[in-house]
């Protein structure tokens, strides 16, 4: 049976605090240091002058006397504390816990030395109580760090016990204290991903340099921050999680629901995208309509996104399950804000109102367009046309926009049906809504881009011509194989006729280009209302509300890395610094950009 | 320990660095910049108030009056939070990195920390800055393909921008720490 050992105190103590018990005197330790068993350590190489770091948790800052617990890094030469294990205790208790924890996490976890929490400084024959303990627990460097309860310095030895040839000797070196909060370095996941079970224990992090060590072994000792305050354990310990674990119910039962619910969904939408990807729909007229609407490829977007979100797959990294969660959120967003519509649609049945609408709209357009036409047949701005070729593609152009009128008359009764069952797809969510309103207003000024692909080619071919005759007014010619331009010798009545025709189409690039330029601008104007809305749709798609939702209420969650602040430094005293999580400012990019407008 | 220094910029302007000795192995210089004075301010100020006042007279609109008021302290207030930059400070803490940190005027912070396995050296290099040679203090990152390859150039002090004479007080003090370091880094 081990030494039960009962508080600290030895007679002279007689201010102690509540929580120390007055130990048999035979309890106490030999006050010299016994040699371990290992003799030197081959790690201790290092010259005086060097500086350990000690990585301490705040939580256990304001905790009760006890042993240090955690994991020495000797590349680094830091410790890194995990927590506090109070008095009483029994060590081969504390021993057993310790080859437990190391058994399940893989991490190296120690005793690394002693916490004193006391009222005043410490008195000769308890400090020989506390090296003592550390001939039971033999670690180098043994820490022995105190603190003046209620005040605020703080003091740190970090001794090495040397072999047998010099007992008393024994070398301290410069301790630096740095102070981390365990809540935040857990949940901001700096750590760099789990390594695979089958590796030794403690030797992952040999390669990972740094900082990185120290978050990889707070991150892997979940073993340890298992047991809290309301355990009935031998061993009483001190941290981040001692007064209780953290779990939410909802979290819990979401987790517990989300496995059937993620199968349901995923078979449901594999059946459907095996249905839209049968051979009929890849048909000509069918696949280049399909392409042509910008309503298939969002839907096809949003299918896409459905099957990644609610795949049996899990994550495989914090940034996949970032990229997951936004989609989720901007799906919910989407469907939200299309419900909505649809609601006040229906509730002020704007869907009769804007079919009543839409017809005289049509009629107005069309006879603003007449208009443009009878402008550009006269005199526009000022500028002389010729007078044959005007009255021709002005006469052209109006009968088209009368064949225009007599198709949308055509279709007035159907209108009402048809807005109906669109505003019924707003339930798919109101970027649906707003890709069908695109669709519909491109469908509508189909004359206009009629209009502009005549004009475009008109002016096309005009320019081909004028700029062949030019060369031949100069003597030269294109050579199609050698692709460059060469002199040609003509015959005279070549020359003749180009020359003629050459001055007829100079003459005529006028009035070509004015349709031109005013079929362009009409056609512009078009798409540039076409593609307001799809950069509305593409916002919608892609804003990554979940970062934005996580950088205002958790911002730890979307660390970067670390920052240090020293804290109120005294001569004499070890140097204290905190180090505390920083929030990247940069938000993670979402996984899909943005698309060409229709 | 605390002792103060003043310098001055490229430009002329006042600086004062102070530096803060915790102890041989960490080290904190603050170098503040010249603050926003009242004259410039002021200046600002009437020019867009000025040209307020001539759209207004143009336009009869006093909607124009109220927006310009708004364009001022909207811009002033991002001014103070984005652009100016109060003073910027230089951590090095031996054998766990160097960190920069600047404030800006409106108490907004932004940090940089790198490791200290990262830092091949600190070096005062020079550069060509609109018309002038200037000098700047830099610290080189190791690249970890090569082992004595540079991977990256970090500038300190970017907008203060101090002359010769501060950043060699800042380069010993920085030198003698990286030294200690690798003395004491090279055992196994």
């Amino acid at each position: 049976m081990g030494l039960v050992f009962r508080g600290a105190a030895e007679a002279g103590l007689g201010a102690a605090s509540a929580a120390d018990r007055p130990g048999p005197p035979d309890a106490v330790p030999n006050p010299t240091p016994t040699p371990p068993a290992e003799g030197a350590d081959p790690g201790s190489s290092r010259g005086p002058g060097m500086v350990l770091k000690a990585f301490f948790p705040t939580c256990c800052a304001s905790a009760d006397s006890g042993l240090l617990v955690g994991r020495w890094v000797p590349e680094q030469s830091s410790a890194v504390v995990l927590a506090v294990v109070h008095f009483p205790f029994i060590p081969v208790q504390v021993k057993e816990l310790l080859a437990q924890v190391q058994q399940a996490s893989q991490v190296g976890v120690t005793v690394l030395g002693t916490w004193c929490h006391r009222r005043q400084e410490l008195e000769e024959s308890l400090g020989h109580f506390l090296e003592g303990l550390g001939a039971i627990f033999s670690h180098k460097p043994w820490f022995q760090l105190c603190r003046e309860r209620g005040s605020k310095s703080w003091s740190c030895k970090a001794t090495h016990w040397r072999g047998p040839a010099s007992p008393a000797a024994s070398g301290e070196d410069q301790v630096m204290l740095i102070f981390y909060d365990q809540r935040k370095v857990l949940l901001s996941q700096l750590h760099p991903p789990m390594a695979l079970p089958d590796r030794q224990a403690g030797d992952t992090t040999a390669s990972a340099g740094g900082l990185a060590a120290v978050f990889d072994t707070v991150a892997r000792s979940e073993a340890l921050f298992q047991s809290d305050r309301f355990n009935e354990g031998p061993v009483r310990l001190s941290h981040w999680q001692s007064e209780g674990m953290e779990a939410s119910i909802l979290v819990e039962l979401a987790k517990w629901a989300a496995g059937p619910v993620c199968l349901f969904l995923a078979c449901l939408l594999s059946l459907i995208s095996a249905a839209s990807s049968c051979r009929v729909f890849k048909l000509w007229p069918l696949s280049f309509i399909w392409s042509k609407l910008s309503t298939c490829e969002q839907l096809r977007h949003r299918l896409e996104q459905l099957t990644l979100i609610f795949s049996t797959r899990k994550a495989k990294n914090p940034a996949q399950l970032m990229r997951k969660a936004n989609m989720l959120v901007s799906v919910l967003l989407d469907v939200a804000l299309g419900l909505t519509l649809l609601s006040w649609l229906h509730r002020k049945d704007l869907i009769g109102q804007l079919a009543d609408a839409l017809i005289p709209v049509a009629d107005h357009v069309a006879e603003e367009l007449q208009h443009l036409l009878q402008w550009l047949m006269g005199a526009p701005a000022g500028l002389k046309m010729n007078r044959a070729l005007d009255q021709v593609l002005g006469r052209f152009f109006l009968y088209h926009i009368h064949l225009w009128i007599s198709y949308i008359h055509l279709m007035s009764p159907f209108i009402e049906r048809i807005l109906w069952h669109v505003g019924l797809s707003a339930c798919l969510g109101l970027t649906v809504a707003l890709s069908i309103l695109s669709d519909i207003i491109a469908l509508l000024t189909f004359h206009i881009y009629c209009f502009y692909v005549y004009g475009a080619r008109l002016y096309c071919l005009k320019i081909h011509g004028l700029s062949s005759l030019w060369r031949l007014f100069r003597g030269k010619k294109w050579n199609v194989l050698r692709q460059r331009v060469d002199s040609c010798s003509y015959d005279l009545d070549q020359l003749f006729i180009g020359t003629l025709l050459f001055t007829i189409l100079v003459f005529l690039l006028p009035t070509t280009a004015l349709y031109y330029l005013v079929f362009t601008l009409l056609r512009l104007l078009v798409v540039a209302v076409q593609g307001l809305i799809h950069l509305l749709v593409d916002l919608i798609n892609s804003l990554p509300l979940y970062s934005l939702g996580l950088r205002l209420c958790r911002p730890y969650r979307l660390a970067a890395g670390v920052k240090f602040r020293v804290l109120e430094h005294e001569t004499g005293r070890p140097l204290r610094l905190l180090m505390q999580v920083s929030i990247a400012c940069i938000l993670p990019c979402s996984s899909k950009g943005l698309r060409e407008p229709g | 320990m605390e002792d103060e220094q003043s310098f001055s910029d490229i430009c002329g302007g006042r600086l004062a660095l102070q530096r803060r000795f915790y102890s041989p192995s960490c080290l904190e210089f603050c170098l503040s910049c010249p603050r926003i004075t009242l004259r410039s301010l002021t200046a600002v100020t009437c020019s867009v108030w000025l040209a307020a006042y001539g759209l207004f007279t143009l336009c009869e609109n006093s909607m124009i009056l109220s927006a310009a008021i708004f364009i001022t302290l909207l811009g002033l207030l991002g001014y103070l939070h984005f652009v100016k930059i109060d003073h910027e400070t230089l951590l090095i803490i031996d054998s766990l990195g160097i960190q920069m940190t600047s404030s800006y005027a409106s108490g907004k912070e932004s940090t940089t920390f790198i490791e200290m396995g990262q830092v091949n050296d600190v070096v005062i290099n020079e550069a060509i800055y609109m018309q002038k040679v200037i000098y700047y203090l830099c610290i080189l990152l190791k690249d970890p393909m090569e082992p004595h390859g540079i991977s990256q150039v970090v500038p300190l002090f970017q907008s203060a921008k101090p002359r010769l004479d501060c950043l060699i007080e800042v380069y010993r003090s920085c030198q003698d720490i990286l030294a200690h370091q690798k003395a004491t880094s090279t055992s196994p």
